[in-house]
């Protein structure tokens, strides 16, 4: 007898439905699996073999054959056994067929016929409501493990389904009915990724370093930072995620996926509120920066869409790491071809980076002298190519604060509460803008502004432009760092809620530059 | 004036490996003329300036005609040329200093009021400090009309250099190297421009690479070719330093920057001052020191600032400041400072230093 069941394969954050084709005939016992598995979906064979004996139903002694169609597309993962031990249920009768039409499993079994949670449900529910769009389709129930469950029901447009093991799936397809497994779990499972880091108002001194975190945060600008070492670059990069804006529904949905795929969600967690903060060390290899694998999977880059990546230590990173970050820094994305094939994985990230001025650290410290020569100081500034070092909107140096400012004994300046508040409307704003100008599908906030939306985007009043000019020809901008000065003015113009960008704005944007 | 045979001659020996000035002059006295000198067998060069003929061995060895007409050839070229001793552009100054080079080459132009020069010499490390006052005294001299000399080195010299070109005066460079061969590279550019504006001077032939050897010597030219010498920032044992030593043994003024009295740069001035070297407070404290046949001064412009913009400049007058520090003196929060700092900059008034500081232009 033959069974059909569907199922959902990842490519990247592209789901595709997989039909699993179960055919039980006469002859000698065998199970076989074809169309293209890859190693853990053929050793489906001997979980599912197991997890319908121990939930109390047969295992055919007949000849099984398996098909996962389409038959050219490889298969990742363990997602299918679920598909193919109802498959075979249905192909023995043991459930009626009929009961599978319009469902789409999900699930990894254990032996004892328990559901397993698998990675990357969210973005398997996301594709199905794509699908779903087809009027030809009909309305899909999507079955997950209970574990998964609160994950894909997030996606309200499909009814999610969670199940506990073999049995009770069997049971539930048979009934109609499916125990509200989990459901009240959807919103306490809500979790930030990181703690919070250090207030801002615990950070003496470095007026200048903290308003660029402030513009950095509200514009979604790239930011670097440079000075000698110990003088808190890291600690400031450390509390820009308690000053970042939360994720936007849309914003959440994309992070959530790709941490989901990427197998990256903390045990309990199905959905990410605060912004991503990834902190690679700069010993990580390229395919885990960038994205790669087998089968290719996100890198630090992706995990830090609509968050921060924050490269400590920039130069020391490898040249191919720091060149590769040029094209997802441009467009959002990375797409990684490999001989499996290719994948695409969004990458839109904010690029937080802190550097020394030198190899010893104190090049241009008035207290400590610097023992590099001019050449050393030259190379190391080398190893962050011209064109990476363009596309830093914000470049600020920190220095080695006074005495009395470290050891002074109430905290100084604002708290990271009240810099969020400003930082939260300057992003509604932005968003209300994009909004208007029909870009809000491609960008959520001023430092993604491609050079066309900076022309709808930014209007310059009559000073602004003069003084804007006059920069260009006597600081010798490029064209890239002129546009990324009207980027960085229209966030710090949106920080005082003004839509004319003018003098004074230009005037402050210039002043995040570094020779 | 020389025959031109015997002013080969002297080109000639004076390349001479072994041959300084004081050797040559030695010779000369000897012999009579270069010539003589070129052309006496081995033996007639025993005990010429306390050396044997052994000592003499390798001087003696590199005596071939080839030397002669290498040197020719080069000079044909056109771009650059020699001035010898007897001839009449020979810089008077250093005419009178013990042991004159015998040959100097010359890359530019030498003018009758370069005899009203002031040579600057300091640190290679500059303080921002340091290439302000520098800037501003090359600047003073420049507007005056004074060539202003120095040595074409990092620090203070390229600043010195360049502060006489932007007030459009002259200034000369004496190297260490022939004057086809720029030292530091980096400062290519800036010899293009004094060679227009002045000269590049050399002791040495051309295609001599610089050595450390030479410093010390090409010193004693710097302070020849002057009336005074300024030294701005020079730590304790330091070149500057030996260039103040020689310019007070051939009787030349010496002046010195103070600086703060923690900084390792200005030691080397404040124990010149205590020697009795004059503290240069402003331009005019060289002026009448040393007062040259011309004085024509030019105007420094005026600006209108905004208040903001005069807080901001009067705290960078001194040293250079962070942005934290300017904050905590001016008052105005980072956004506004942000600004000031910017439009400042445009206007030429200030600049950044490496490292995020900021110092008035």
């Amino acid at each position: 007898m033959l069974a059909q069941v569907n199922s959902l394969a990842l490519e990247g954050l592209v789901a595709q439905t997989i039909q699993v084709e179960v055919d039980v005939a006469k002859g000698l016992p065998a199970f076989d699996l074809v169309g293209l598995p890859a190693t853990a979906v053929r050793e489906a064979r001997e979980r599912v073999r197991s997890a319908i004996r121990n939930s109390g139903f047969e295992f055919p002694l007949q000849r099984i054959t398996v098909n996962l169609a389409p038959a050219n597309v490889r298969k990742e993962g363990s997602g299918l056994d679920v598909a193919i031990a109802l498959g075979i249920l249905a192909a023995t009768g043991q459930i009626e067929t009929g009961l599978l039409a319009g469902w789409y499993f999900v699930g990894e079994l254990a032996l004892d016929g328990s559901l397993r949670r698998v990675d990357g449900v969210l973005a398997m529910a996301w594709g199905l409501v794509q699908q779903q769009r087809d009027p030809a389709i009909g309305p899909v129930r999507f079955l997950v493990p209970s574990r998964n469950q609160a994950e894909a029901a997030r996606i309200e447009q499909i009814a999610t389904f969670g199940g506990q093991n073999l049995r009770a799936v069997a049971e539930g397809l048979t009934k109609g009915i499916f125990p509200p497994v989990g459901l009240g779990e959807r919103t306490d499972q809500v979790e930030c990724l990181e703690q919070e880091g250090p207030d801002l108002a615990h950070i003496q001194g470095q007026p200048l370093a903290k308003r660029a975190l402030e513009i950095a945060a509200a514009g979604g600008h790239n930011l670097v930072m440079v000075g000698p070492p110990g003088t808190g670059k890291t600690l400031l990069a450390r509390s820009l995620p308690s000053i970042m804006p939360p994720l936007t529904t849309q914003e959440a949905l994309e992070a959530t996926m790709i941490h989901s795929v990427a197998g990256a969600l903390a045990n309990g967690v199905s959905w990410i509120q605060s912004r991503p903060f990834r902190t690679p060390h700069h010993f990580t290899t390229l395919a885990a920066l960038l994205g790669g694998g087998r089968p290719p999977r996100p890198g630090e880059i992706s995990l830090a869409h609509h968050g921060i990546l924050f490269m400590d230590e920039w130069p020391e990173f490898s040249r191919e790491a720091l060149e590769g970050l040029r094209q997802p820094l441009e467009d959002g994305w990375l797409t990684l071809s490999r001989v499996g094939g290719t994948v695409t994985y969004p990458a839109r990230f904010m690029l937080l980076a802190s550097m020394n001025p030198c190899l010893c650290g104190f090049a241009g410290d008035p207290e400590n002298e610097c023992r590099c020569t001019p050449l050393a100081i030259e190379r190391y500034h080398n190893r962050i190519s011209g064109p990476l070092w363009d596309r830093m909107d914000l470049q600020v140096a920190v220095f080695r604060p006074e005495y009395g400012l470290l050891r002074q004994e109430s905290p100084g300046g604002e708290t990271s509460a009240v810099v969020q508040e400003r930082v939260i409307t300057a992003r509604k704003r932005q968003l209300r803008r994009l909004r208007q100008v029909g870009r809000f599908r491609q960008v959520y906030a001023n430092g993604q502004l491609t050079a066309e939306m900076v022309r709808e985007t930014c209007p310059l009043d009559v000073k602004a432009e003069t003084l804007l000019q006059s920069a260009y020809d006597r600081l010798g901008l490029s064209g890239r760092g002129l546009y990324r000065t009207i980027k960085v003015a229209r966030t710090i113009a949106d920080l005082r809620g003004a839509d004319l960008i003018e003098g004074p704005d230009i005037a402050e944007a210039l002043q995040y530059r570094l020779p | 004036m020389l025959l031109p045979q015997e002013r080969e001659c002297w080109l000639a020996l004076a390349a001479l490996p072994g041959i300084g000035a004081r050797r040559f002059h030695a010779l000369l006295k000897r012999f009579g003329t270069a010539q003589a000198a070129w052309l006496a067998n081995e033996q007639e060069w025993d005990g010429v300036g306390g050396l044997t003929s052994k000592g003499w061995r390798k001087t003696l060895a590199a005596r071939k005609p080839e030397l002669i007409t290498r040197l020719q050839e080069r000079l044909a070229l056109g771009d650059l040329y020699a001035v010898t001793l007897r001839d009449e552009i020979y810089p008077e100054l250093l005419r009178h200093i013990p042991d004159p080079p015998p040959v100097l080459y010359v890359k530019g132009t030498l003018q009758p009021e370069d005899r009203d020069a002031i040579a600057i010499v300091g640190t290679r490390k500059a303080s921002p400090y340091g290439e302000k006052v520098c800037r501003e005294i090359a600047n003073g001299l420049g507007r005056y009309g004074r060539t202003v000399i120095s040595g074409l080195a990092r620090g203070i010299d390229g600043v010195a250099h360049r502060g006489a070109l932007a007030a459009g005066g002259r200034t000369i460079a004496v190297l260490a190297s022939g004057v086809d061969k720029i030292y530091p590279p980096e400062h290519q550019g800036l010899a293009l421009q004094i060679v227009a504006q002045g000269a590049l001077v050399s002791e040495y032939p051309p295609g001599t690479p610089a050595e450390a050897g030479r410093f010390p010597a090409r010193n004693r030219i710097i302070s020849g070719l002057a009336q005074g010498v300024i030294v701005v920032e020079a730590a304790e044992k330091s070149g500057a330093l030996i260039t103040a030593d020689q310019a007070l043994e051939q009787g030349r003024e010496v002046f010195a920057v103070p600086g703060p009295v923690t900084v390792r740069h200005s030691l080397g001035c404040h124990r010149l001052i205590q020697q009795g070297a004059k503290l240069v407070v402003s331009i005019e404290d060289i002026l009448t020191e040393v007062p040259g046949s011309l004085a024509v001064a030019g105007q420094a412009p005026t600006m209108a600032l905004s208040a903001q913009e005069t807080r901001v400049l009067s705290k960078l007058h001194w040293e250079p400041k962070n942005t934290g520090e300017l904050v905590q003196a001016t008052g105005l929060p980072g956004a506004e400072l942000a600004v000031v700092l910017t439009l400042l900059e445009m206007k030429g008034l200030i600049r950044q230093l490496p490292g995020g500081r900021f110092a008035s232009a």
